[in-house]
């Protein structure tokens, strides 16, 4: 038999798991797949569970439930693959063997990167949302919190979600002006970046909504550490924000094991090297790598693997078969962005296109608005919960073309941008 | 995109007045711009500005974290070098694209 590995569970793991056991002969492929958590988090509920939006119990399940049958799993943590011996060590078991390997390992965020972020304040007026532990701590904060400068921050790029902590920004100014207590609380968004989004024509858009809801905006702004005693937050060009409640983004890192193996490419972010449009090792031909573990210049989001996870099933297949890799990644990225108010917007681009405004995914009726902001778009948003406990993580398709369309959308905004 | 004369010498450049086309881009044009930018170069300047153009060359994906790891700069000297957004400016220096922020 021959043996096809999977490392991580997660959103990208889980999704092939079900793809490829489907596809695979049971006769002939043994599907391992290698987890150390046996909780299943829809990260995206994350955001939601600070404002009590969702509650903490709705955005959590066993990862088991989400595997098929046929598959043996591991629930262990790997310490290194050694791709030249076609096996990866683990902490507690015996090595496991592979003839193909799929790296799903994602990312996680580093708060140790950053001098004074993990120290006297943290959770107590520094929080992350971006883990589970940390948005339910922030839950607890925001009930009682009484006001002062609330400071949303991001250390560096890139970072899974890149609209997630616009969106918590948007969320806040909703929340505290929905309390009554607007006037108690200022807001600031501090990014690396040089805007609130990258891109042109979204940047304006975003730009605009931040400033209407007077919400100050500070780019350019690498943090170097936090001046705890003072509260501050401080660049590396010395510039400093001073915060009552600091909401950061630490560092993005995929999993140690990826530098370990040297697979990555030497930056400390643990990124694998991979090709960015068939999602083969760039070094190892029977690795392929897929979701936020890839070093891949697309965003680290839920809609990227679930689109990688199309053309990579088909590439697996056609490596297994001894055959070219003809299927190609365009960068696809489909984001939704609470703007506040039970409204949303949504972005959908890929390598080549900027977000543009249209009309998605039906071209002229959508019902969702590309760059707009709308109920539906937030609707969207919250029903998305139930298709991906229901269908991305057990691999069912998706009424969304893999490669992004044109169709539908507005080319002429890109020039007067 | 236009043609503009930079130090004498006619180039391509975006709507930004970032280089088009890095191989038009010689010492006087980065002179030119740096002092755009109220810089003026040291040898310190040339060495950031000849490893940034390598690694355009070489397809690499630029970030400051990265050049603050190059082993010519740590970051906060790279904010001395080229204070504001550095990796903007240093690019445009250098004659080559702005770096794509990957959303």
């Amino acid at each position: 038999m021959k043996k096809l590995l999977i490392l991580g569970a997660g959103t990208a793991g889980t999704m092939m798991l079900n793809k490829l056991r489907h596809r695979l002969d049971k006769k002939e492929w043994e599907i391992t797949i290698v987890e150390n958590d046996p909780n299943h988090y829809y990260q995206p509920g994350f955001l939601f569970v600070p404002f009590g939006i969702y509650n903490k119990t709705e955005i959590v399940k066993p990862k088991a439930d989400f595997f098929p049958n046929h598959i043996h799993a591991v629930w262990d943590e790997v310490v290194k693959i050694e791709p030249e011996n076609n096996q990866v060590l683990l902490k507690n078991n015996d090595p496991l063997a592979y003839d193909v390997l799929l790296i799903a390992t994602g990312c996680t965020p580093d708060p140790a990167e950053t001098p004074g972020l993990q120290g006297e304040l943290w959770e107590k007026d520094i929080f992350t949302f971006y883990t589970y532990e940390g948005s339910c701590a922030l839950h607890d904060k925001l009930e009682n919190w009484e006001g002062g400068k609330l400071v949303i921050n991001i250390v560096d790029m890139p970072i899974k979600c890149p609209p997630a902590p616009l969106e918590f920004t948007f969320l806040a100014e909703a929340f505290f002006t929905n309390k009554g207590m607007r006037d108690k609380v200022d807001i600031t968004f501090v990014t690396p970046m040089s805007g609130p989004f990258t891109k042109p024509v979204a940047s304006k858009m975003l730009s605009g909504l931040l400033a209407e809801r007077n919400i100050h905006s500070v780019h350019d702004f690498y943090i170097e550490k936090v001046d705890e005693a003072n509260k501050k937050i401080v660049s590396y060009d010395e510039k400093e924000v001073p915060f009552d409640l600091l909401i950061t983004i630490p560092t993005n890192k995929g999993a140690a094991m990826v530098a370990a193996s040297g697979l990555d490419e030497g930056d400390d972010l643990n990124f694998a090297v991979t090709d960015k449009h068939t999602l083969q090792s760039k070094q190892f031909e029977n690795i392929f790598v897929i979701g936020d573990a890839t070093n891949l210049p697309a965003s680290k989001a839920g809609s990227v693997a679930h689109f990688e996870g199309e053309v990579l099933t088909e590439n697996i297949l056609e490596f297994i078969a001894g055959k070219p890799l003809t299927h190609q990644f365009d960068g696809h990225s489909n984001c939704f962005i609470e703007t506040g108010y039970g409204q949303a917007s949504v972005i959908d681009f890929n390598y080549e296109v900027q977000p543009l405004p249209g009309k998605f995914p039906v071209p002229g009726i959508g019902p969702l608005s590309l760059l707009g902001i709308s109920r539906i778009n937030h609707w969207g948003k919250l029903a998305f919960k139930w298709a991906y406990w229901n269908m991305l993580l057990k691999g069912i398709p998706f009424p969304i073309s893999t490669n992004m369309s044109m169709a539908g959308k507005e080319e002429e905004a890109a020039t007067e941008a | 995109m236009s043609e503009v004369l930079i130090a004498g010498k006619s180039v391509s450049v975006n709507e930004e007045g970032y280089l088009t086309d890095p191989s038009q881009w010689n010492r006087e044009i980065a002179e030119q711009i740096a002092a755009e930018v109220n810089i003026t170069l040291t040898p310190k300047h040339w060495e950031v500005l000849e490893y940034l153009r390598e690694k355009q060359q070489a397809g690499e994906m630029l970030n400051i974290r990265k050049i603050g790891k190059s082993g010519i700069v740590d970051i906060k000297e790279f904010y001395q070098l080229f204070p504001g957004g550095p990796l903007k400016s240093a690019s445009k220096i250098a004659g080559i694209p702005k770096p794509a922020s990957c959303i």
